[in-house]
């Protein structure tokens, strides 16, 4: 199994089981069955495949393991895989995460299953491949197709507004990536290769200061869009609001990790000169995301835009903790993106089952539910409180180390940034008490149901996995530490060799 | 030239063509109307011939006629490229002229002879035999414009183009003897050896803009661009089929052989040119369609804004930029082959129709052909993996390494502007509320549409012949 090459297998896997649902002939209910079935089943094997990566990685070296080359574009662009500490846990991350998006979408897509399927399939396909990627063209190309099939959820399943959702989603998340590519051309004209462990070896040294700044601007471009940073963040409430359950899930659990991935990957390692340049404005920006947008969550009358807003304020914490540049607040910031991944995933999934039961997303029109759904009540509120950032779960653990890793960096920026979190009590808490608690007074919900088996199925295994990173992090710290501790060390001697060379010259 | 044998052997294709052009034409003259499907398909098969024979020839460098005529591996490349879009332009008309009842047996000669015409301008060594070249391939094409003689639309068009491009060719002849005024010389490799060294005069600048203007009204790029759309939709729809594919190849082939064999001393003045008309181009195709409603007058927009595209290349000036052309124009023309096969099978009982909302749910009444243009579309918009990435990913990977930042970075800008129209069909198509079906779709027609859409999904995933291709014709240029 060890010259097998499994990162491949695991990416190109659920392509496959595209392929085998389009197979499928028509459209009568035993057909849909099937097509869910071979969805279910290959994202599944996905999911078991991408263990055996988990079970041989060797978590003491910084290196990449697992890798693959092979001849593709010509020239210096080969296809290139391989994974490192902090890729690992968001591969994992997606293939854990599919499984439950087909189950949450086991009845409550009804119309045109298989294209629904295929679309998924391929998105996991284009997610994991973006994680795995070692050449940057490689990167660039599963990152950017990723918008396609996004683009054909959110608008042949999304809500009313779906097509302004889905074109706002396609063209802002275009128009950013798209600075990235010239960058990145511009990178291998200099670097003279385009693979990414080269790249991080040389790039600090061959980009010039001038030419970090430029390629740092074009690269943030994409990576604050998708992030999404404030103020570039306007196109994920519409998104999220308007795309089934599971595309939420998918996109904010999967999706906008990509963002904070492409900042440990690329800017932070590749143009640490620049990136310390401009770790003031993201700081400002970051700080900026926590609070304005954690208080226009608290406005929110829908309750999926209320979690979107959340997830911005959440993400800031992420961007802070990279540019602190030091191992905490960069560990928090990958501990951070999975629980993230997580938690808001699971609270999309929480919001997708009354949804299902009323077809109504307003806070108003629910209140009291605890008094028919007690299950329920108990599974929303262990990941409210992993949301507010409760210690005990895993929520806690991520804010708490970036906010750590920034009161090294800034005092400031910890200050404001803590306030944050009691906003985010505010409205989640806020949210809570709307739905959950009080009196159950609208005829409406008085014949709603509770959380069935298959729910059951999708939303345990979710409370298990918050609660076990919050009290136990180390499977994940320990996972991505070598790497974390390689790239801090990486970025600091970088900016020590500049800061003498700046001060070289004025003497 | 020191032995006066006459090496016919380059124009082999031409010849294939020319000669069989004469025949069918004979055939066609004493068997009358009757004859239309023999010619049709003896048309086909001697542009078979014709490309076959173009491989045959090797990639060695001949020339013919004292270097007016040049073969090489540039010239294969692009012959090939334009030969087979003829082809298959030809094989998406048959059904659709017929059904129309203008059914001619002309119109397979008259392609064929443009196509002739074409062969000799991507192999054209001097101004002389550019023209010459340009004319042949441009006369036929103003006839084919017009085939539709009972149709006000299609007259129009066939008219439209004709004056214009007799004011383009004039330009472009101003711009000749100014150049010939200036070197001495009307070859290209004699205006190389002229500039090499000596200083650039005024006067030879003069006429290198009149011959780009000439030349950029051939590839419909702005500001000689006005033609376009009125032609495209006022044509049938096989007809703008072909116009879209074989005349751009050559077009824009002679495009970069002029300007890299003829003028590489002059590199910086002619770039600033090419640049403008690029950005332009660019830019104007991506707003100006965004508010069409008609598909082909759509596409007209969509194929100045690649010709834009393809242009970013030339720009660099340099072999890469070449072989991003190259690359560029061969994706395209098998994009846009496959999106016409789509909007000639556009026919509701027995009418063809044309606008975009006719596509208004086709994923549920045509699934197949929904999910072929939907690739088509996101191909030609340039989103990764699809072919179209990889085009523009070699032109402006070119622009960048020619340090033109600026023209990448509006190129790129446009090219998310353009996104929205595709998108627009793309949504139509999937989002939107299904319309009566077409008319079901003829065999042929899908056998194009689904071989152009499956060569832009799996490109990716072996890109090497093409793009090794494109290199060793960018090579021969310098």
């Amino acid at each position: 199994m060890s010259n097998a090459p499994i990162l491949s297998i695991i990416t190109f896997l659920p392509l496959l089981g595209a392929a085998l649902v389009l197979m499928v002939r028509g459209d009568d209910e035993n057909a849909r069955r099937n097509v869910r079935m071979i969805a279910l089943f290959a994202t599944i094997v996905t999911f078991g495949l991408s263990m055996i990566p988990v079970w041989q990685f060797n978590p003491a070296t910084a290196e990449f393991q697992f890798v693959e080359k092979a001849a593709w574009l010509g020239g210096v662009i080969s296809y290139r895989m391989g994974v490192d500490g902090i890729s690992l846990p968001l591969v994992i991350l997606t293939t854990f995460l599919m499984p439950f998006c087909i189950l949450a979408s086991w009845v409550s897509i009804e119309k045109r299953v298989k294209e629904y399927m295929v679309a998924f399939l391929v998105l996991e396909t284009l997610m994991i491949g973006v994680f795995c990627a070692l050449d940057i063209v490689l990167f660039y190309l599963f990152f950017e197709a990723g918008l396609i099939p996004m683009f054909l959820i959110i608008g042949i399943w999304g809500g009313k507004r779906r097509i302004y959702a889905s074109f706002k989603f396609f063209l802002y998340t275009l128009a950013g990536s798209l600075l990235m590519l010239l960058a990145i051309m511009a990178m291998i004209w200099t670097a003279g290769t385009s693979d990414i462990a080269e790249l991080l070896k040389t790039g600090p040294k061959l980009f010039s200061r001038d030419m970090q700044f430029w390629l740092w601007l074009a690269f943030f471009a994409s990576f604050a869009v998708k992030m999404p940073m404030w103020p570039v963040h306007t196109w994920l409430p519409d998104a999220h609001v308007e795309a089934p359950t599971a595309g939420s899930v998918i996109l904010a659990g999967v999706l906008l990790k990509m963002g904070g991935y492409g900042f440990l990957r690329f800017s932070l390692p590749m143009f640490p000169e620049a990136s310390a340049f401009f770790a003031p404005m993201v700081f400002a920006l970051s700080v900026i995301a926590i609070i304005y947008t954690s208080l226009v969550a608290m406005m929110q009358e829908d309750i999926k835009k209320l979690i979107a807003y959340s997830s911005v304020a959440h993400m800031g914490f992420v961007t802070m903790g990279i540019f602190a540049g030091n191992a905490e607040g960069i560990q928090g910031a990958v501990f951070q993106m999975i629980s993230h991944g997580i938690v808001s995933g699971a609270l999309f999934l929480c919001v997708g089952v009354v949804y299902d039961r009323m077809h109504t997303r307003e806070i108003a029109a629910y209140g009291g539910l605890v008094n028919r759904m007690p299950i329920y009540a108990v599974i929303f509120m262990v990941f409210t409180m992993a949301n507010v950032g409760l210690p005990g779960t895993s929520g806690f653990v991520g804010e708490f180390l970036t906010l750590m890793g920034t009161f090294k960096a800034s005092t400031t920026v910890t200050v404001l940034a803590t306030t944050g979190v009691i906003l985010s009590a505010c409205y989640a808490l806020w949210l809570y008490r709307q739905v959950i608690w009080g009196e159950m007074t609208k005829p409406s919900l008085k014949t709603i149901t509770d959380v069935d088996k298959r729910e059951l199925t999708i939303l345990v295994p979710l409370v298990v996995l918050t609660i076990f990173f919050g009290i136990y992090p180390r499977p994940i710290l320990a996972t991505s530490e070598v790497a974390v501790n390689a790239l801090v060390e990486s970025y600091k001697q970088a900016n020590a060799t500049a800061g003498r060379a700046v001060a070289a010259q004025s003497r | 030239m020191n032995a006066p044998v006459l090496n016919l052997a380059p124009l082999i294709p031409e010849l294939i063509l020319a000669l069989g052009a004469m025949a069918l034409l004979m055939y066609g003259v004493f068997t009358g109307d009757r004859s239309v499907r023999t010619v049709t398909y003896g048309a086909i098969a001697l542009l078979i011939a014709a490309a076959i024979a173009v491989l045959a020839l090797g990639s060695a460098p001949q020339t013919a006629f004292n270097g007016s005529f040049v073969f090489d591996a540039f010239a294969r490349f692009m012959k090939v490229l334009a030969f087979l879009g003829a082809a298959v332009a030809l094989i998406l008309s048959q059904d659709f002229l017929a059904r129309e009842k203008i059914e001619k047996f002309e119109f397979p000669i008259l392609i064929l002879l443009s196509t002739t015409g074409m062969g000799v301008l991507i192999s054209a060594g001097d101004l002389i035999a550019l023209y010459m070249g340009l004319e042949l391939m441009s006369l036929a094409l103003y006839v084919i414009a017009s085939i539709h003689r009972d149709n006000a639309r299609s007259t129009e068009a066939g008219l439209k183009y004709f004056v214009l491009g007799a004011l383009s060719s004039g330009m472009l002849l101003y711009g000749c003897s100014l150049i010939y005024g200036f070197t001495g010389t009307v070859s290209f490799t004699g205006f190389a050896a002229a500039l090499k060294g000596g200083p650039i005069g005024l006067g030879l600048v003069f006429g290198l803009v009149f011959l780009i203007a000439g030349m950029a009204f051939k590839v419909s790029a702005v500001p000689f661009h006005m033609w376009t759309p009125d032609v495209y939709e006022g044509a049938p729809s096989p007809v703008t089929a072909f116009f879209a594919a074989a005349p751009k190849v050559a077009a824009i082939a002679i495009f970069a052989r002029a300007l890299t064999t003829g003028f590489p001393g002059a590199t910086h003045q002619w770039q600033q040119i090419v640049v403008f008309v690029s950005v332009g181009s660019m830019l104007l195709g991506a707003f100006a369609a965004i508010g069409q409603s008609n598909i082909k007058r759509l596409m007209a927009y969509s194929s100045i804004g690649h010709m834009g595209f393809a242009l970013v290349g030339l720009s660099a000036g340099t072999a890469a930029g070449v072989q991003g052309v190259a690359a560029y124009i061969a994706i395209y023309m098998i994009m846009t082959l496959g999106t016409f096969a789509c909007i000639i099978a556009m026919r509701r009982g027995d009418e063809p129709v044309e606008t975009i909302e006719d596509l208004a749910g086709l994923s549920r009444t045509n699934p197949l052909m929904a999910a072929a243009l939907a690739a088509l579309l996101f191909s030609l918009a340039g989103i990764p993996p699809l072919a179209g990435f990889f085009a523009k990913w070699y032109v402006f990977a070119a622009a960048i390494e020619a340090k033109l930042y600026i023209l990448a970075v509006i190129g790129v800008l446009a090219s998310t502007v353009g996104c929205y129209y595709y998108l627009r069909i793309v949504k139509i198509m999937y989002f939107d509320e299904p319309a009566p079906a077409f008319a079901p779709m003829r065999a042929e027609l899908k056998v194009v549409l689904v071989a152009s859409a499956l060569f832009n999904t799996f490109f990716v995933f072996y890109p090497a012949p093409l793009v090794a291709a494109a290199a060793a014709a960018a090579r021969s240029l310098f």
